[in-house]
C-alpha cells in the first residue's frame, strides 16, 4: 500500500504500538505478580512491577513439582499420540478421496462434508462416548473425542494432493508395481510434506490447548490430567495443589495469591518458548485454513 | 448379469480394495464421533429414564421443549448466544480490517514483522490460560482493576465475578483480544496481494488516503469480508464454551449475561442432571445451526460463487 502521508503513518503506528503492548502487557502482569511477596500482593494487588520481590510462590511450586511435571508429561503424551494418529487418519482418508477414479468418491466426500454442516451437539456425543464406548477415565477419552479427525483438515489435504501430486506420478508408481499403500507412503507423502506440517501443527496446538475433554470425560482419574486441566482445577480450588504433595506442608503456608500467577507463568513458558520456532507455519496454517479447501 | 461384467466388477473391487481399506478408520470415526450423535438428537423427544436406558425410555413428544420454554432460561441463552455473536462479527471484522491496513502501512520493517508475530500470541493460548489472565485483572481482592485502576480514578472496587452487568463488555474485550490477531492476519494476507500499481495510479490522480482505502483496499477485501462474515453467521447458534464457562469462572451470579446455549446444555447435563431441557436445547442448536449454515452458504453463492462452501 502506498500511503505517503506522515500523519496517517503516525496514527497507524500508534495503533499497532498500542495493540502490541496490549498483547504483551498481561504476561508482564502475570510474571511481575508471581515474583511479588504474598503480603505485598494482599496489600496492593497484582501489579506490573513487584513492590516486594519474592520467590516464595515458585519455591512452593517446586515443593509440589511432582504433580506439575506429571501433568506436563501427560500433556506431551496426549499431544504426541493425538497428533500422530490425527495426521495418519487424515492422510489415509484424504488420499483415496483425491483419486478421481475411485468408485463412490462423490458419496464418500459428501459423507465427510456433511459432518461440517450438521452435528449432534454435546449431549448425544457425550452419551455415545461415555455410556456406550465407556471412554470415561481413560487416556482415549482425552485423545479420541472431537479431535482425532476433522473434515476440514481432510478436505485441505485432499485439495493439496489433487493440485500438487499429478495423476501421472501416481500412475507411474502403479506401473512400477507399487500397491496403493506403497504409493501413499513413498510417493504422495513426500510430495505433501508442507500440508502435513501445517495440519500436524494445528492438530498439536489443538491437543495441547484442549481442556474440555478432560472436563467431560475424566471424573475420578485426575492423574490423567494434562497441564490445562490441572490449571483449570487449581484456579477454582487452590488446595488441589496439595492433593498430590507432601502432607507435612500445611494449607496455611500456601501463598495462594501469588501462586495462581506463578502457575500460570509456568504453563505459558513452554508454548511461548516454542512459538518463535513455529510462528511462520502457524500464520500460514491460519491463512490456508480460512480459504475453502 | 453376465459372467464377463461380474468378473470385471470383481477385478475393479480388488483393484480399489486397498483404497477402501484406507478409508475405513476414518469412516468408523465419523460414524462414532459424528453420525451416531446425530441420531442421538432424537433423545430430545424422549423422557429419559436411566433405569430403562436410552432406547427403552418412553417418547414424550414436545414435553422437553415445553419444559425448556417454561423458564426464562431459553430466552436468556438464545439472546446471549446470538447477541454476542453479532457483536463479535461486527467488531471483530472491523478491528481485523483496521489492523490489517495499519500493519500494511508500517514503514519500519522490523516492527512490522514483530507485530505480526506478537498479535497472534493471544490466539495461541488455551482458554484456561486466558481465564488466569482475566483473573489477574478482575480478581475481587487482588485484581489490577480493583487495586490500581479504580482507586486511581477515585472509584469504589467492583466485585466483577458477582455482577452480571459488566460481562457483556468484559467478554467482548476478551474475545477481541484473543481473536483480533487471527482476523488481522487473514485480511493482511489478502492486502499484500493487491497490485501496487493501483495505489500508484491513485496517488498520481491525487487520491487521498481515504479514497485509496475506499476505492482500492476495501473492494479488494470484499470477498474475504463476505466469506468470514457468512462463515460466522453459519455458526451464530454456537459459542466458544471456554470463553463463556471458564473465563467467568462458572459464576452462577453471572448467568444472565454469560449463559449461552453451549453452557446451558453442558450445565443441564453435567451439573443439574436435567437431561430433558439439555437435549431440547441441544436439538434446537443443531437444527437452527444447520439452517443457518445452509442459508449463509446460499447467500454466499449468490454474491460470489467462488467463496461458497458448496
Amino acid at each position: 500500500m502506498i500511503f505517503n502521508s506522515k500523519i496517517f503513518r503516525f496514527f497507524t503506528t500508534l495503533i499497532m504500538v498500542f495493540l502490541v503492548v496490549a498483547c504483551i502487557a498481561p504476561f508482564i502482569l502475570l510474571v511481575a505478580s508471581s515474583f511479588t511477596s504474598e503480603q505485598a500482593l494482599t496489600l496492593n494487588g497484582y501489579k506490573f512491577w513487584p513492590s516486594e520481590f519474592s520467590t516464595e510462590a515458585y519455591r512452593y511450586l517446586w515443593s509440589v513439582r511432582d504433580a506439575i511435571l506429571r501433568s506436563y508429561g501427560m500433556s506431551f503424551l496426549i499431544t504426541g499420540i493425538g497428533t500422530v494418529l490425527s495426521v495418519t487418519m487424515t492422510m489415509l482418508f484424504a488420499y483415496p478421496l483425491s483419486r478421481k477414479d475411485l468408485p463412490g468418491r462423490t458419496g464418500l466426500s459428501f459423507f465427510l462434508f456433511f459432518t461440517m454442516l450438521f452435528n449432534g451437539g454435546f449431549v448425544p456425543t457425550y452419551i455415545v462416548y461415555s455410556k456406550f464406548l465407556h471412554i470415561t477415565d481413560t487416556l482415549a477419552g482425552l485423545i479420541v473425542p472431537y479431535l482425532l479427525m476433522n473434515a476440514f483438515f481432510v478436505i485441505m489435504v485432499r485439495t493439496y494432493i489433487t493440485t500438487n501430486v499429478p495423476d501421472e506420478v501416481i500412475e507411474a508408481a502403479h506401473i512400477d508395481g507399487a500397491g496403493e499403500f506403497l504409493t501413499l507412503v513413498k510417493v504422495v507423502l513426500p510430495m505433501s510434506t508442507p500440508i502435513i506440517g501445517t495440519i500436524g501443527l494445528m492438530s498439536a496446538i489443538a491437543y495441547w490447548n484442549n481442556w474440555t475433554n478432560g472436563v467431560y470425560f475424566i471424573t475420578t482419574r485426575r492423574d490423567l490430567y494434562g497441564i490445562q486441566n490441572y490449571l483449570n482445577t487449581v484456579i477454582s480450588n487452590i488446595q488441589f495443589l496439595q492433593s498430590h504433595s507432601d502432607p507435612s506442608i500445611s494449607v496455611k503456608s500456601l501463598p495462594s495469591v501469588s501462586i495462581r500467577m506463578a502457575i500460570a507463568v509456568i504453563a505459558i513458558i513452554p508454548i511461548l518458548c516454542a512459538y518463535p520456532f513455529f510462528q511462520k507455519s502457524f500464520a500460514k496454517g491460519i491463512t490456508v485454513g480460512a480459504v475453502k479447501g | 448379469m453376465n459372467k464377463k461384467s461380474k468378473a470385471h466388477k470383481l477385478a475393479k473391487l480388488k483393484r480399489y480394495f486397498p483404497l477402501y481399506l484406507m478409508l475405513l478408520p476414518g469412516i468408523i470415526y465419523l460414524i462414532v464421533n459424528n453420525y451416531a450423535p446425530m441420531f442421538g438428537l432424537l433423545l430430545a423427544f424422549k423422557k429419559i429414564d436411566y433405569r430403562l436406558g436410552y432406547f427403552a425410555s418412553p417418547w414424550c413428544a414436545l414435553d422437553n421443549f415445553k419444559f425448556l420454554f417454561s423458564t426464562k432460561d431459553a430466552f436468556i441463552m438464545f439472546r446471549n448466544t446470538i447477541g454476542y455473536n453479532l457483536a463479535f462479527i461486527i467488531l471483530g471484522n472491523l478491528l481485523g480490517i483496521i489492523v490489517a491496513i495499519a500493519l500494511d502501512s508500517l514503514a519500519h520493517k522490523f516492527f512490522k514483522r514483530f507485530s505480526q508475530i506478537v498479535i497472534l500470541i493471544p490466539y495461541l493460548l488455551s482458554t484456561v490460560i486466558v481465564s488466569y489472565i482475566v483473573y489477574a485483572f478482575l480478581s475481587g481482592g487482588n485484581g489490577f482493576m480493583n487495586m490500581t485502576v479504580l482507586p486511581a480514578l477515585g472509584l469504589d472496587p467492583i466485585s466483577w465475578y458477582n455482577e452480571a452487568k459488566y460481562w457483556p463488555v468484559i467478554l467482548t474485550v476478551v474475545y477481541l483480544w484473543i481473536s483480533f490477531g487471527y482476523s488481522s492476519i487473514l485480511y493482511y494476507s489478502t492486502l499484500i496481494g493487491i497490485d501496487k500499481s493501483y495505489y500508484e495510479a491513485a496517488v498520481v490522480d491525487g487520491a487521498s488516503i481515504w479514497a485509496q482505502i475506499r476505492h482500492i483496499t476495501l473492494p479488494a477485501l470484499k470477498p474475504t469480508i463476505i466469506t468470514l462474515i457468512l462463515l460466522a453467521v453459519g455458526r451464530i447458534c454456537y459459542s466458544d464454551f471456554g470463553l463463556f464457562y471458564q473465563v467467568p469462572q462458572n459464576s452462577g451470579l453471572l448467568y444472565d449475561t454469560t449463559q449461552t446455549i453451549d453452557t446451558y446444555v453442558f450445565r443441564g447435563l453435567m451439573e443439574l442432571n436435567d437431561i430433558g431441557r439439555s437435549t431440547a436445547g441441544g436439538f434446537l442448536q443443531s437444527f437452527l445451526g444447520f439452517i443457518c449454515v445452509l442459508t449463509a452458504n446460499k447467500v454466499v453463492s449468490k454474491i460470489d460463487k467462488e467463496s461458497s462452501l458448496f
